[in-house]
């Protein structure tokens, strides 16, 4: 059961045309929600999720994507996904931009792009058996039918340890971890190359969470999946990913290889992340970098660098306070978006 | 020393329920000293929250503390006190804050009259005095211009101004003892360490005696003196924080560490502990971990181990044959992961 | 969890005694210590017997009258019985049932159910209304329009060859109750088939579509909830003639509403719930969503507010004939039979008083099933 989650020689065994041109890229994705009020529903503002997030990723990796709650993450993924249409910006899938593909295409991309949830009592259908859940996308694709979906549905039971007897339980008659287990299988069931997994282990228990880890990882291994890994444990990335985009108020403020972002983070938000962190092993010793106020909210974000109103840097000045710090990349490959660096 | 602030001695809360009897809380004991903090930390379904709210007699029907149960304040035993001096002691003398500070709080009222409610009742202030203490509290809880928000509603509050204000309300008569029932479960881990700070400092100004409840190994590492763990309604090992996250001694808080992912390092691999907790229906008969320890052995199947030693406390068998502890947890030793 | 499975796995081999158990329903249920369905099975099969033995000339009559409500009869009779000793039978003489490892929530909120005293004895009056308004043509030898003989049959006071007496016709009061059942349970049935169907389908679309077809359909509910119910009818009933169809017809299309907005709000909180969005994701069609994964999720509450609904509605029905402009008599309903006897609540108060009873009894144990229903089927309750 045990998997190392180690993911250090996934990209060079890869060949070298493979990794040069990104999976999934998205150019300046901007999303507002619009915020309706009153009997007509007028527009009265805009809650703007995401604001001009670039981001490329590779083949085979695991890109992580962190911050704090309500910073924007799910909005991306959801947009990576076409599950919701950008307001600005592109998405270019496998070479692809998802705004051009048709009814057909839509389609064919359903069955390489998929979503894991947080939750593992709202993310399946209470009425279904997770036999019929699995038996309906396997027909809906066409994949298999009859007892060919049958043995499908054995062998997807199987990869995210199930018993292939269990096809015919409800979910609620089974724990948070073999919930997640689930989700994970009817993901897996369509053979995609890109999975979102948002937040797959943030409700599960610590024990129950190093599973389905180790299950994440061994299963990018067997069937080389892509993953987007939303989540606002940063402890629980730097064991999984390869890559990190930190985000903050709708934009990503830092974006690095994990090792190189958790040893010497750039952005000053990164830093007070990273100090934030509990850790059982530093116990008391920890030196936090204190950060005053709260997140401003995505419906009024400050002018500016969205972070200025809480950085701790020494230097903020009016500068911060008018102009929006570009994501610039610097020295060493790693990329951040402050005026100070 | 005399006797302790807080006594808590096999304690057991179980519901009565149509399905059969939910053993949540199965005999616990800790004791708590003034300016203490005592962890307990467990997994979901553990009796952590059933724990806190026995301790302030607060379980409601089919809950019930089960006779045999002790829960002494200084001297005064609580189980037997009547409702009426319980209701003299919630709030007064024992505070509690909860996970949600959204639903804690009433939203009709604002955060002021909320504030000086609880003076009100216990202490007979009149409202201009408790208007004044409730602004006080506020600022001792780092909450600026604390006179204008106290006419402000919950929804205006931000995540963690709500529990800071939860915690306004539980300290403002002074009780002895907190009870924080994982206070910082739902803010971020900025917020989270601006009141695990906050705690930290409140309780060495106030010298009051904290318990507090987390399922999270790195939250309780940092804010506890003292820490208890728990699984399946029981206490399996108490000791020092030091002693608990450098030296378990019981093989499911040894496996719930060597699980658990670390910022500081990347560890080559996370250890799993296989299955998950039973149904508190139907716990395994003898010891509740050994379905899922690596090291469970006949003795374990049949014989619920006791829990030996005082202040250092461990509830397992291997205790006793020291020479099984052979094999485990699989992967390299957690001493050699640094 | 599941007692039933669990009781099918360690059944002990049956001896021959048991094997003849099969010739009497219910036996097999009671021999395992199922009290309950052995004494309904064993019920049921008692009822046809007895309608067998005691009514068999009415059971033939059916083939030489013709009449559709013979024949109704005679196929609950048949299915009656067939319910009784096949299940009986496969009770005692079928193996151990293969092992149900699905325990969908339905048997949750079925067990749920079936713990609730006073709900289940709501379903037994139920069931026994709706059983006794099928055979009514056997449980009677009376009909219940022919005239009697004015002079020796008014007004008789109840008595074993009139169990309610009779009325100013001299018809047997039992009778014209047992086929008035039927008008006002069917009407009541259909009625809130018709609002719970078009109430299911506009709510899920507004709540799933959103925006302006939420709109648009949300103010048309609003229309006609504020709309006063009984002066609509009024109105439709002195436009057209009042008859079964047309009051069928405004129960049913003044009921709805209520059920839109039930299943609208349910439809907007399972529209952003994880599982749609997974649907989505897998790339399932707009339709396929709201069958598959949407409207079994939305049937809990509003099975609920039917089975509250059809108190209601045979109580307004009754309402309705009482003031005449619903079933016109002679043809009976519970309403109309009431109105009947109120000029001789005096001398002859059963004419009034068993209908009205019948009505109490309905509407209670609809009310009883729909509040247990209410806690069966109570999401909460589930994890
Ligand atoms: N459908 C929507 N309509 C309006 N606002 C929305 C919608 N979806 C998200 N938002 C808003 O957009 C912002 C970003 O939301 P998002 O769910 O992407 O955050 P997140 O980073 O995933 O947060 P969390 O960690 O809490 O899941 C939030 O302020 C949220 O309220
Ligand atoms: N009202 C109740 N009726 C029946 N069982 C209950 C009730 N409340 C709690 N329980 C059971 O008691 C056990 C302990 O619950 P408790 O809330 O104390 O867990 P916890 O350790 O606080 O978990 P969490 O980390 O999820 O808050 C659980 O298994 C729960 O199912
Ligand atoms: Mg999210
Ligand atoms: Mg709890």
């Amino acid at each position: 059961m045990v998997a190392s989650t180690g993911r250090q020689g996934a990209a060079e065994g890869l060949p070298t045309g493979a990794t040069r041109r990104p999976l999934v890229a998205a150019e300046a994705l901007v999303k507002h929600f619009p915020i309706h009020s009153g009997l007509f529903g007028r527009e009265t503002g805009r809650v703007q999720a995401v604001d001009g997030v670039s981001l490329e990723i590779r083949r085979g990796e695991t890109l992580a994507l962190v911050g704090e709650s309500g910073c924007g993450k799910t909005t991306t993924g959801r947009l990576l996904l076409w599950l919701l249409e950008p307001t600005a910006g592109r998405v270019i899938f496998d070479g692809q931009d998802m705004s051009s593909l048709d009814r057909v295409g839509l389609r064919a991309f359903r069955r390489r792009a998929q979503i894991i949830f947080q939750d593992p009592f709202g993310s399946l259908n209470p009425r279904m058996t997770v036999g019929s859940l699995l038996r309906e996308v396997l027909r809906v694709h066409r994949l298999a039918r009859g007892e060919a979906a049958e043995q499908r549905i054995g062998e997807l039971l199987d990869a995210v340890g199930l018993h292939a007897d269990e096809a015919s339980k409800y979910p609620h008659q089974f724990s948070g971890g073999q919930r997640q287990r689930i989700g994970i299988a009817r993901a897996l069931a369509v053979q995609p190359d890109f999975v979102v997994a948002d937040e797959p282990v943030s409700a599960l228990d610590v024990s129950v969470q190093a599973q389905v880890l180790n299950l994440l990882a061994d299963l990018q291994r067997r069937f080389n999946l892509t993953y987007l890994f939303i989540t606002h444990d940063l402890s629980v990335v730097r064991q999984i990913a390869d890559r990190v985009a930190v985000m903050y108020l709708g934009r990503v403020v830092e974006l690095g290889d994990c090792d190189s972002l958790f040893r010497g983070p750039l952005h000053p938000y990164t830093q007070a992340l990273l100090s934030a962190v509990p850790d059982p092993e530093r116990g008391t010793e920890r030196r936090r970098i204190a950060l005053s106020g709260d997140v401003a909210s995505p419906a009024a974000p400050p002018p500016g660098c969205p972070f200025h109103p809480r950085c701790p840097h020494p230097g903020v000045d009016d500068t911060c306070r008018t102009l929006v710090p570009p994501l610039r990349t610097l020295a060493g490959g790693a990329q951040a978006a402050c005026h100070k660096i | 020393m005399g006797a302790p602030l807080l006594r808590v001695e096999d304690l057991r809360a179980y519901f009565h329920t149509a399905d059969g009897v939910v053993r949540a809380v199965d005999g616990v004991s800790f004791s708590l000293e003034p300016g203490e903090t005592l962890g307990i930390v467990g997994e979901s379904g553990c009796g952590k929250t059933v724990a806190c709210l026995s301790i302030l007699r607060l379980l409601d029907p089919p809950g019930r503390i089960e006779p045999g149960s002790r829960i002494m304040l200084r001297d005064r035993e609580l189980t037997a006190a009547s409702e009426e001096e319980m209701r003299s002691v919630r709030g007064n003398e024992i505070s509690m804050i909860f996970q949600e500070p959204m639903t804690s709080l009433n939203p009709v009222w604002t955060i002021g009259d909320q504030i000086a409610e609880t003076l009100r009742r216990h202490r007979r202030a009149r409202p201009a005095e408790a208007r004044r203490r409730a602004a006080e509290m506020l600022r001792l809880m780092g909450i600026g211009f604390p006179e204008q928000r106290l006419d402000e509603y919950p929804h205006q509050f931000s995540g963690g101004m709500r529990q800071r204000a939860m915690l306004a309300m539980a300290l403002a008569c002074d009780p002895s003892v907190l009870i924080a029932d994982e206070p910082t479960t739902a803010l971020d881990v900025t917020i989270q360490a601006e009141i695990l700070d906050l705690l930290a400092g409140l309780q060495e100004r106030l010298g009051m005696g904290l318990v507090f409840v987390s399922h999270d190994l790195g939250v309780i590492a940092q804010i506890a003196d003292r820490v208890i763990v728990m699984y399946a309604g029981q206490v399996v090992e108490s000791g020092t924080a030091d002693e608990i996250f450098r030296r378990p001694r019981h093989p499911y808080s040894e496996g719930l560490l060597r699980a658990t992912p670390r910022v500081g390092r990347k560890m080559q691999q996370l250890s799993v502990i296989p299955g998950s907790v039973a149904s508190p229906k139907l716990w395994p008969s003898g010891c509740r971990f050994h379905p899922r320890c690596p090291y469970a052995w006949d003795r374990c199947r049949e014989e619920l181990p006791v829990l030996r030693g005082e202040a250092r406390a461990v509830r397992c068998w291997l205790e006793e044959e020291p020479a099984r502890r052979t094999g485990g947890w699989d992967g390299a030793a957690l001493a050699e992961d640094r | 969890m599941n007692e039933a499975a669990a009781g099918a796995e360690d059944r002990p081999e049956r001896g021959h005694i048991a094997k003849a158990a099969a010739l009497v329903p219910g036996l097999a249920h009671l021999l395992e210590g199922r009290r309950r369905a052995g004494l309904s099975l064993l019920a049921l099969a008692l009822v046809t017997l007895a309608v067998l033995v005691f009514a068999i000339d009415r059971v033939a009559a059916t083939f030489t009258t013709g009449r559709v409500d013979y024949w109704v009869a005679l196929v609950t009779l048949i299915g009656a019985a067939a319910v009784a000793w096949g299940v009986g039978f496969r009770e005692a003489l079928g193996g151990p049932r293969a092992r149900a490892k699905g325990v969908s929530q339905w048997a949750i909120a079925w067990r749920e159910f079936s713990r609730n005293r006073v709900a289940v004895l709501g379903l037994y009056l139920m069931l026994t209304l709706y059983l006794a308004t099928l055979l009514a043509p056997y449980l009677t030898p009376y009909e219940p329009n022919t005239i009697g003989d004015m002079a020796t049959t008014r007004h008789l006071s109840p008595s074993l060859a009139h169990l309610m007496g009779t009325d100013k016709f001299g018809r047997d009061v039992f009778t014209r109750v047992l086929y008035g059942a039927r008008i006002s349970l069917s009407i009541g049935l259909i009625a809130v088939s018709i609002s719970v169907t078009l109430g299911t389908v506009v709510g899920a679309a507004s709540g799933y579509f959103g925006r302006v077809v939420d709109t648009v359909l949300m103010r048309f509910v609003d229309m006609f909830i504020s709309f006063p119910r009984l002066v609509l009818l009024i109105t439709v009933i002195a436009l057209f003639e009042p008859s079964i169809f047309t009051v069928i017809v405004v129960l049913g299309l003044t009921l709805w509403p209520s059920t839109a907005r039930i299943v609208r709000g349910e439809v907007l909180s399972l529209r952003e719930r994880e599982f749609v969005e997974a649907a989505r994701a897998l790339g399932l069609s707009g339709a396929r969503i709201i069958c598959r994964h949407i409207i079994p999720n939305v049937l809990g509450p509003v099975i609920v507010a039917a089975t509250l609904g059809l108190g209601n509605i045979i109580l307004v029905e009754a309402g309705l004939s009482f003031l005449g402009l619903s079933v016109q008599p002679p043809t009976p309903s519970w309403g109309n039979i009431i109105e009947g006897g109120r000029e001789y609540l005096v001398q002859a108060w059963w004419v009034s008083t068993f209908p009205g009873l019948a009505i109490v009894v309905t509407v209670v144990a609809f009310n009883l099933i729909g509040d247990g229903l209410r806690d069966a089927l109570d999401p909460r309750q589930r994890m």
